[in-house]
């Protein structure tokens, strides 16, 4: 009893420092999460009046005028759709030489280290990166431009992705392909980009997401447009853009979409998360 | 690995009773010497892990490679096929000689190598494919078979690794569905289907039950005919019920080679008579 009596006394201790430590826990957690639902809860709120069929099929208008987000929506899928299909390959082929190729190369841990720094560059730099080299020379504002400054922003994500997934293959199958003859670019193509493949897609739909909100890039470079355009030599409207145009001004109709807008963008980024950790999770199991 | 110990050992004690076949051809008991190893040193970097290994490989025999964890017996298996070559500061200094041809040479041409010398390994490793595909794959890489061919050439192998009758209905599974024994036995039946000269295998049961490790080694007995066998393995029952000649090794060298009855029944190195008896390692 005695020896039970002095552990219990410790125990005692113990045990209230747990229960304050897992309240403490809770209670971050809570504070985390609850402006995250508070975000969620005021962009749905303000955002899900606005949303109706003619959101979809009209130009933005004028002030005080009625219309749509249509020109920004397809500006945005243009540019992302261009952006991507610029940065996809060049990033699995720069993830594929750090991961495959040049494994043990002193070039590779130089790339990695610049791509690491280009994965948190501001991504204002990029846009006035871009204004420098396309839009100056060219003396103009461009969807072209704007594709390219958000093309940059999805390498370093695709490339760091894709060079994290082939890691994950394990090596004793690239030996088994090896010990059968196969050459190095059938062991890439045929066995670790199959064996890889969930977690490459899961980076570039992760990179989609990613510039699906990006805005400062896009003002140097698309800037913006009032109009219907699918000129890629022309400025061009982008959702960001828009949102940004439109809740900094002081008409209640233009805040109104511009809420509208933020709901849109924030529905697909939220998608393309679930399909990519629907996509990471079937992996794992598999 | 000390290399300060291993230079202490004495020289390799090959057993009286065979003694190394230094060209092509046979010799009076009709062995063929398919691979010779001679002088063979191995680094990985700075420090050396095999040191003067010398021993051959006879065809349509199998090979055992025996010794405590870290000896090299599998730095040695890995050297017949070049995989040391994947991977960066690793060389081996040396002759080793496949029907006469230099293994070793910087114009060997890899792939084709290891087209004629498999590998099976430690743990099964089939790809993310049918397993349809898991031996169609390597075929196609080498030769060009019509539909019909391709799929005989696929039953044949997967009837060589006894494993026909349990995936004959479900070619099209994926690989990975199998259980551990199964997928080991597509290993070798990718293995088989490509027709090399020589099967290395890199302690193929050390991940499998022992019902799976039975087959195993059955099927090993029965794929000497056609092929040159070379395994490595822990496991010193198996050693002794698989092979023909066996080596046993101890830090970075090879202690002793003979047939393996001799080696498990008279030894005549002390280590060899150590390790066997369960003195160490």
């Amino acid at each position: 009893m005695a020896t039970a009596t002095t552990t219990n006394k410790l125990y005692a201790r113990r045990r209230r420092r747990n229960g304050l430590m897992t309240v403490l826990a809770y209670l971050a957690a809570l504070f985390g999460v609850g402006w995250l639902v508070l975000i969620l809860g005021v962009l749905l709120w303000e955002g899900f009046n606005g949303v109706s069929l003619q959101v979809f099929t009209e130009m933005t208008p004028p002030p005080g005028g009625t219309g749509g987000l249509l020109n920004p929506i397809v500006g945005s899928l243009i540019m992302t759709a261009l952006a991507v299909a610029i940065g996809t390959p060049v990033g699995i082929l720069a993830g594929t030489y750090m991961a495959e190729y040049g494994r043990y190369a002193r070039l590779s841990s130089i790339v990695r280290f610049i791509n690491d720094i280009l994965l948190s560059a501001p991504s204002i730099v990029i846009g006035l990166f871009i204004y420098e080299v396309m839009v100056a020379p060219l003396g103009h504002f461009s969807g072209l431009a704007g594709a390219v400054a958000l093309a940059v922003i999805v390498i370093p994500v695709v490339v760091r992705t894709t060079e994290d997934m082939l890691l994950l293959v394990p090596n004793a199958l690239r030996e088994a392909a090896a010990a059968l003859g196969l050459p190095r670019a059938y062991i890439v193509r045929r066995i670790a980009y199959r064996a890889a493949r969930a977690g490459i897609v899961t980076g570039v739909l992760l990179a989609i997401a990613r510039i699906s909100g990006e805005t400062a890039p896009l003002l140097f470079t698309a800037l913006n447009n009032q109009f219907w355009s699918t000129d890629l030599g022309a400025p061009m409207a982008s959702l960001p853009a828009v949102i940004f145009q439109f809740a900094l001004s002081p008409y209640a109709d233009w805040q109104s979409l511009a809420w509208t807008g933020a709901l849109i963008i924030t529905v697909t980024v939220l998608a393309l998360s679930i399909i990519a950790r629907a996509l990471t999770a079937s992996r794992k199991t598999s | 690995m000390s290399s300060e110990r291993a230079n202490a050992t004495s020289p390799v004690a090959l057993s009286v009773s065979i003694p190394l076949v230094r060209h092509m051809g046979g010799d009076a008991r009709g062995l063929t010497e398919k691979v010779s190893i001679r002088n063979l040193d191995f680094f990985y970097g700075a420090s050396r892990a095999l040191q003067g290994i010398s021993l051959p490989l006879y065809a349509n025999k199998a090979t055992a490679f025996i010794g405590p964890s870290g000896c090299g017996k599998s730095t040695l298996l890995r050297i017949l096929n070049r995989m040391y070559d994947l991977y960066p500061n690793q060389r081996a200094t040396g002759e080793v000689t496949f029907d006469g041809e230099d293994v070793l040479s910087p114009k060997q041409d890899l792939n084709l190598l290891r087209s004629r010398i498999g590998m099976v390994f430690q743990k099964p490793t089939p790809f993310p494919m049918s397993i349809y595909e898991n031996i169609a794959f390597g075929v196609r890489l080498y030769e060009k078979l019509s539909r019909n061919e391709l799929t005989s050439r696929v039953e044949s192998a997967l009837r060589r690794a006894a494993l026909w009758e349990e995936v004959k209905d479900k070619l099209s599974a994926n690989g990975l569905s199998l259980s551990g024994g199964q997928q080991q036995r597509l290993c070798i039946a990718r293995t088989v289907a490509v027709k090399p000269e020589v099967i290395l295998f890199d302690e193929p049961c050390s991940a499998l039950d022992p019902i799976s490790t039975a087959k195993i080694e059955e099927l090993i007995d029965e794929l000497k005919r056609d092929y040159t066998i070379v395994i490595v393995t822990h496991n010193m029952q198996q050693a002794a019920r698989v092979s023909d000649f066996t080596a046993f090794m101890y830090l970075g060298s090879l202690v002793e080679f003979g047939p393996t009855q001799t080696i498990f029944t008279s030894p005549s190195d002390q280590r060899t008579q150590d390790y066997i008896t369960g003195r160490f390692g």
